[in-house]
């Protein structure tokens, strides 16, 4: 019985531990991703669920203030004009804690969304839990989601492209490519892709 | 006849102002990175990946830079993720900090070629540090360091 007790304490103890390594990993490519209600710059709520017509979605998280976001929004704004009549429309997210990170703070999104006229929602994850589910690491981030069933799959994750200074420069079109790979069925080359970027502003705990 | 010691003043004091960076600065491929990492040292090797407009960098910068300049067996170098277009925004900044350790402009915006080779877990969120031991042995850590944080990590790695 003693042992049997120890057996079990040591389970469960192993389970908690990758439990809870998955759980600060985040989503990877082939994970169900979940479904969130978030409240946009036009202080309508936001959920995946909600979005009628649509095979997926380009999930970006991102900010007002990082320079890779900046130097990026007009491609944002391009993906959603592409790729949402095709059914997968952008929802940019900003998990950035207005705290540590004043310039990211709800009423500065209202003020850069309407700057730059984003066709997208734009919406605020104030709790992070959102961000902390995903996994996101850096603003811009992108996860490709495909609607498979009522879930939502994870395709792609990573940058946009492989040139933030240069638009025109650039050689790989890493969400194009998986986009498009997607909608023909083929399988995507480039599942996973890494950029240098803002860090998530955490709250303080 | 006074009249020439002014601009040759002026001209000294030009020459002295940018004589910091000059010295201490250089734009670098990853290649020449993986040169000067790849190379034998006695010292502790200290890489901080950071940027001008990276606030939590800034931030951590002093006390990698007063850490370095205390203790003999460590060798730092910043690593800068600026845009390789604009050098002087680097360079003016040392200025403006008064930063006396090399700092390298790694310019290769194709990130996801190369930041696995720094260290396979690295997102490529910055601040992030790479130290390599006398040994050749690395270690990576990414994210912000407080000066204690830094303090146990150099006497754990040295």
């Amino acid at each position: 019985m003693k042992k049997l007790l120890i057996t079990l304490t040591f389970l469960v103890g192993i389970f908690h531990y990758t439990h809870e390594a998955i759980a600060q990993k985040g989503y990877s490519v082939g994970d169900k991703a979940s479904d969130f209600k978030l409240k946009s710059v036009d202080e309508k709520w936001v959920s995946m669920g909600d979005q009628e017509n649509v095979n997926g979605f380009l999930v970006i998280f991102s900010c007002n203030t990082c320079p890779f976001v900046v130097a990026y929004e007009d491609r944002m704004i391009a993906l959603h004009e592409k790729y949402a009549p095709k059914g997968y429309p952008v929802i940019a997210i900003n998990p950035n804690d207005a705290q540590a990170s004043p310039g990211d703070s709800f009423e500065n999104m209202k003020k850069r969304a309407a700057a730059k006229r984003f066709p997208f929602p734009y919406v605020y994850d104030e709790s992070q839990e959102v961000v902390k589910k995903y996994g996101a690491t850096n603003t811009p981030q992108v996860f490709l989601l495909e609607k498979e069933k009522g879930d939502y799959i994870v395709k792609y994750v990573g940058a946009i492209d492989n040139n933030y200074q240069d638009a025109s420069a650039v050689s790989k079109r890493y969400v194009e490519e998986a986009l498009d790979a997607l909608m023909e069925g083929d399988p995507i080359k480039e599942e996973k892709t890494k950029a240098i970027g803002c860090t998530i502003k955490w709250k303080k705990s | 006849m006074h009249m020439p010691i002014i601009p040759i003043i002026l001209f000294t004091f030009l020459f002295w102002e940018t004589q910091i960076p000059e010295n201490n600065f250089r734009v670098i491929s990853f290649n020449e990175f993986e040169e000067i990492t790849d190379k034998p040292s006695e010292k502790l090797r200290i890489y901080n990946f950071w940027a001008t407009w990276c606030a939590p960098c800034i931030k951590e910068m002093p006390d990698f830079e007063k850490i370095n300049k205390e203790l003999s067996e460590v060798e730092l170098v910043f690593i800068s993720m600026d845009d390789g277009r604009r050098p002087e925004r680097v360079t003016s900044f040392m200025e403006k900090k008064g930063i006396t350790s090399p700092v390298m402009l790694l310019d290769d915006i194709d990130f996801n070629s190369w930041i696995e080779k720094v260290n396979e877990n690295w997102s490529g969120a910055i601040p992030a540090t790479l130290f390599i031991n006398p040994e050749g042995e690395r270690h990576f850590h990414e994210g912000q360091l407080s000066e204690q944080e830094l303090r146990e990590l150099i006497n754990q790695l040295k």
